[in-house]
Formats: structure tokens, sequence, C-alpha cells
């Protein structure tokens, strides 16, 4: 009888699986996206990514070296195992050319090693882990709009040159908020600043109140917010909430501008951030911008422009080489210069790192936003080279 | 500024009144469950799904139907209450005669496809409740700033198992409930609708729960998992306070809440475990849970 239900399952779930998706037969070239579709980091990315890169592949003309341009999209929920498995399916069952790898550290670590056993070229947008292009790199990962080693000197050296040279870390559990930190609490101390402490806040936290006032209870000067997505602007407003924004300056050491946009300009006016790409930079990224409104009713995000100008550049990089070989493309990629509405002068260095200009804004007053979504001033305009710093050598592919 | 071992008067203060808003929740989530327990013997495992109910049915009903909050107050824990009757009735009355394991696979089954709905309409990503006008604002305690909404959560709280407690032991539909537990065929006998009286009793049991649902709104994120993260500490809770005993649950809840509260200020990597190791030490030496009876 067991046996009989048990025979039974078996059948209903192997019709459930359905017939395999054929193997591309080469006459098609793939492209993937594996995004936080749903959770805390939907907004950076997510669905506008999903329109970026679709608008990107339509003005490509949805054909390269003759073949038809496929994309694919899942939803990796915040879970590195979801992610690499859906990398390796696409890659062994619907052979995938390459792959956008969106919000998430912890996922794209997981879904680099799948990139290197597979040879699949992996560009990380969302995700900020400089380890990614350090311990964690691969002859196939391209580190494209930002890193946490960006990030912390946009951000907290901007801060901690202004005077304020206590800090006290909100950080978000994982392999982001912890290299965010690591990063951070560096150019603190070599700017002569200290660290005070640090309180770890799970991924997604429902309630960051008693996280805020441990952090309140540290005496710091800074309240460096080591987290991004929902939780940044979750733990901002509870910070405003219970009136620590009054004794201690926030420091958002990642915040995109559909963060801003949730908090208003009342609760993250004077905030300090550093960015990739802002819209309302040039007429080159405004009108990017205007087209991706029409679309999302939303002003796009630097990880917006950034899966469009990396799903452009790589096709671009497969037109020149004449292939979707992944190792001649990523020796195309490693030495053409990257010129569009994102990055002016932009390269892939052997790290993986893109290299361009960051900038270190500041939000506006309401008084000051003249128009929607009028948000950011520039403080400071970054070299790539003094952004993301030297090659650290800790990547095998890159000695110092 | 005084310090005690080492830390600030003021951040263990603070700590202990943030404790205790967690805590107003886990006593008013375990009263219900101590209440289907202790009336129904059902494990119920959808309580923490009834409590995101609640909380998705003020969002929704204010988003969609402009109902505010105070409305939702009654609206919401109603609704989900007839839903849970329906549940009792069309399911949980089926199982009553088996094992108390089938009820409680029933009830976790029940929370996956609740979870599950409202992930596929809704997303993961959480959506905020506004706090209401009325309880805008903060409060000055001196050693930290409290906004008056955290505030009324306590006192809501006890009020509502003030009144939960007051119901059951000390009225005549409480005592009838108390009745149908010890010997239902008996009841029966009396002409009392027991079938009925469980249903109601279910009912109100998640509406308890959709109540708190309501109050954590403003609080917390929305999000379809909200109640599963809270279900297994309010479970904890109720072993504690002892299975069924309304009182315990109520007392253990509060309790449980200012102990996690002042863990977090010593060793805040601890605070996540706090209650279930308190909950082995109960179940070592002391089985029936602190209030249990037997």
């Amino acid at each position: 009888m067991k046996i009989k239900i048990l025979a039974a399952g078996l059948v209903a779930a192997l019709a459930a699986a359905g017939p395999r998706t054929a193997l591309a037969a080469g006459n098609e070239i793939v492209i993937g996206d594996i995004d936080d579709l749903s959770g805390t980091y939907a907004d950076a990315q997510g669905a506008g990514g999903v329109e970026a890169i679709k608008m990107a592949i339509a003005d490509f003309g949805g054909t390269v070296l003759g073949k038809k341009i496929t994309f694919l999209v899942a939803d990796h929920q915040n879970k590195p195992d979801v992610g690499a498995s859906k990398f390796r399916e696409w890659s062994d069952q619907n052979g995938l050319n390459m792959l956008i790898g969106g919000s998430n550290t912890g996922v794209t670590i997981a879904m680099a090693k799948v990139a290197a056993a597979k040879k699949v070229p992996l560009f990380s947008i969302g995700a900020g882990g400089a380890s990614l292009t350090n311990e964690d790199c691969t002859a196939y990962t391209v580190h494209y709009v930002y890193d946490t080693t960006a990030l912390a000197n946009g951000t907290a050296s901007t801060i901690v040159k202004s005077g304020a040279k206590t800090w006290f870390y909100l950080t978000a559990d994982y392999a982001f908020g912890t290299q965010l930190q690591n990063a951070a609490s560096k150019v603190v101390e070599a700017n002569g600043g200290k660290n005070l402490g640090a309180v770890r806040a799970p991924l997604a936290s429902a309630d960051f109140s008693s996280f805020l006032l441990q952090a309140q209870g540290s005496g710091a000067a800074v309240l460096g917010l080591a987290n991004a997505g929902a939780d940044f602007s979750n733990s901002l407003k509870a910070a405003n909430e219970f009136g620590i924004t009054k004794t201690m300056k926030p420091a958002a050491l990642l915040a995109f501008i559909s963060d801003i946009h949730r908090l208003g300009l009342q609760t993250a006016q004077g905030l300090y951030l550093t960015t990739g790409w802002y819209w309302d930079l040039n007429d080159d990224t405004r009108a990017f911008a205007k087209r991706f409104f029409d679309k999302m009713k939303a002003e796009p995000t630097m990880d917006h422009a950034g899966a469009y100008s990396a799903t452009m550049t790589y096709l671009k990089a497969v037109k020149a080489v004449g292939s979707a070989d992944s190792d001649k493309v990523m020796a195309e990629l490693k030495k053409t210069k990257i010129n569009d509405m994102f990055a002016k002068g932009g390269y892939v260095r052997a790290d993986g790192v893109m290299v361009h200009t960051m900038y270190v804004m500041q939000v506006k007053s309401p008084q000051e936003s003249k128009y929607p979504w009028d948000y950011y001033k520039i403080m400071k305009q970054m070299s790539g080279e003094e952004a993301f710093g030297p090659i650290t050598g800790a990547c095998a592919l890159a000695p110092k | 500024m005084t310090h005690v071992l080492g830390i600030p008067v003021a951040v263990i203060l603070g700590q202990l009144v943030l404790g205790l808003v967690n805590g107003a929740f886990y006593a008013m989530l375990s009263l219900g469950l101590a209440v289907i327990f202790g009336l129904m013997g059902v494990v119920n495992f959808a309580h923490g799904a009834f409590y995101t109910l609640g909380a998705f049915a003020a969002l929704l009903g204010l988003q969609w139907f402009g109902i505010n909050y105070w409305a939702a107050l009654v609206l919401a824990p109603l609704a989900v209450g007839i839903l849970g009757i329906g549940c009792e009735r069309l399911f949980l009355r089926h199982v009553y005669k088996l094992e108390p394991l089938y009820g409680l696979l029933l009830t976790f089954g029940l929370a996956l496809v609740v979870e599950g709905t409202l992930r596929e309409f809704f997303g993961s990503s959480g959506r905020s409740y506004p706090v209401p006008a009325a309880l805008q604002g903060v409060m000055n305690l001196g050693f930290m700033i409290l906004p008056i909404y955290r505030a009324w959560v306590i006192l809501a709280s006890l009020f509502i198992c003030a009144g939960t407690w007051y119901l059951i032991e000390r009225t005549r539909l409480g005592a009838t409930l108390r009745a149908a537990t010890e010997n239902a065929p008996l009841l029966q006998a009396f002409g009392v609708n027991v079938p009925l009286l469980v249903a109601m009793t279910y009912g109100g049991g998640v509406a308890l729960a959709a109540l708190a649902g309501v109050l954590a709104a403003p609080v917390i994120v929305v999000t379809p998992y909200m109640g599963n993260s809270l279900v297994t500490v309010v479970f904890a809770v109720v072993v504690i306070g002892g299975m069924g005993s309304i009182f315990g649950s109520v007392v253990s809840g509060l309790t449980l809440g200012i102990i996690e509260g002042f863990t977090k200020v010593i060793y805040p990597e601890a605070s996540n475990i706090v209650v279930f190791v308190i909950m082995a030490l109960v179940l070592i030496l002391r089985p029936a849970g602190l209030f249990g009876k037997e």
C-alpha cells in the first residue's frame, strides 16, 4: 500500500516537472537576470532592472550576430541556494550566455562560483560587497555599478573629514553589511576617527528600535547605517521616530534614490550618500531617465542605469569579437573603454571592477528641491581610481 | 550618567520599555493560543497567520476602502474571526477525535497556505501602515524618547488581556465554555449547542490574534512573514506559562518580553534564544509550565 502511494506521488511529481526546455541550439543569445524581485531590495533594481535590460535589448535591435536575444528572469528571494541553482539550471538547460546579477552580496558570491564553474560572464549590478573582486573574484565577474570600497571612500570619508569622528554602526547581518562596515571603519580610522562598535540586525528586521537604542547608548557622533534598501529606510525612519537623529548624525553608507523617495525629503534631507549615477546629471542621463520613467513611473536608480549599460556593453563586446565565447568576450571587455550615459571612460580592471566616476551627494531640503525627484546636490565628484582604490592583491587574477 | 554593570541606566531602561512593547504582543498572541488550547485542545499553528491577516486586513481596508485605524481595530478582528469560524467548521472539527498531532499539522498547513497566498498577491517586500493621527508624536521619558503609539500598544494589550480573562473566568459565558472543556456531552445534554460554542471559541481566539496584528501594523513592517517569525516565540511563551493557562500566558508574555529586552543590553546575540533557553529550563523543572495545573 505504502509503496503504491509512493509510486503515485513520484509519477505526479514527474508529470508536474513537465518537459525539459530544449537546449538553445546556438541560434540565440541568452541573457538572464536573477535578482530580489519581491523583497527588501526589490526597489533598488528588481522590476525596474528587468525593464532596463529589456530596453537595452530592444535598443540593440533584439538580435546580435544575426541571433535572436532571449531574456530570462528569476527571483532569488535573497537565498543564495536559489540564485545559484537557477543560474546553474539556465546554464545547463537554456544555454545561458550572460547573467545580470541583482542585489544581495551573499547570493552574488554564490552565483560567482557558478559563473566560474560554467564559464558564464556575470555582471554584478545591485550587490555591493567588494569581496566579489577580491577574495571571491573570478575570471568571469564584472562588478559594474559600485562596491563597498567606493561607498566608504565617498560617504564615510566626507563625513569623518567634516569633523564627526566617533562612529557606531547598525549593520545588516550578512556578507554585504559586514563588508560595508569594515570598509567604512578603515576609512574612519585612516582619517583620525574612532569606531565605537556595531550592532548587527538580521536582514529584513521588522523593528529596528532596540538596535537603535543600543547605538544611541554608545554615545557616538555618527550612526553608520551599513544596510540597504528597505532596511535602510526602515531603520532611518525608526531613528527619527525615537529622536535618535537629534543626538547622532546618520550616515547612509548605501542609499538609492528609491529609498530617498520612500523616506521623503523631510526625513532624508541633509544625508550624505555615494552613488555611481544620478538621473539628473546631464542630458544623456535625463534622456534615459525620461524613457525609464514613462514605463516604471519612477526615476531610475544607479542599478537601473547600470543594468541597461551592462547589457549594452556585453552585447557590444559580443558584436566586436563576432562570437559569444565567454573568454573572448571577457578579453574584449577588459580592453575596451565604456562610454555611454552611465559611464564616461569607464574600464573593467583585471580584478573585475568596472572603474568609473562616483559622486558624493547630499540630499536636498524640501525648499531646495525645485521639481519632482530633484533630490541630490553633488558635493564631490570622485575619479574612478579615487573611488575604487588600488588593486588590493586579494584577487589571484590581479596581483598587486 | 549612572551605570549598572558598565551599562548606562538609560539604555537598560530603554530596552526594558521596548521589551514591554514586544511582551504586549507576546501576551496578546499567547492569550489567544491559550484560550484555543485550553478550551479545544488544539495546538493552533495557524495563529501567526491570523495575526498577519489582521495586519493585512487593516492595511488593505485603509488602501482600498479608506477604513481608518479605529474602525479597523473592530472590523479586522471581526472579519478574521469569521474566517476562523469558517476554518473550524470546514476543517478543524474533523480532527478533534484524532491525536493532537493532526490538529497541529492541519493548522500548520493552513498557515502555509495563508502565507503563500499573501506573498503571491502582495510580494514579500513589506508595506508600512501609518500611525493614526491621534497617536502620533513622542513623549520624553527622560531616559528615552518613546513614540506615543508604543505606549498605546502596552495599554491596549493590558486592557485586552484583562478583558479576556474576565470574560472567561468571571462571566456566565465563560463558565459555560469551561464546562464544555470539562464535560462536553453532559453540557450538550443540558441543551447547550457545544459545536457552536467551540466554533465561536476558535473564532474569538483568532480574532484576538488579528487584533494584535492591527495593533502591530503601525509599529512594524507588514509582510506575509510577520506572523511566522513571531509564532515560534509565542509557542514558547505558552509552554512556559503553562498550556491553556490564560493568566500564565499573559504574565509570561510580558515577563519574557522584558527579559528579552534585558538580554539585548547584556548580550545581544543571545536575545533570539533566551526565550527558548527559559522554555527548556521550565520543561525540565516544571513540565506543566509555571502556571499550569497538571
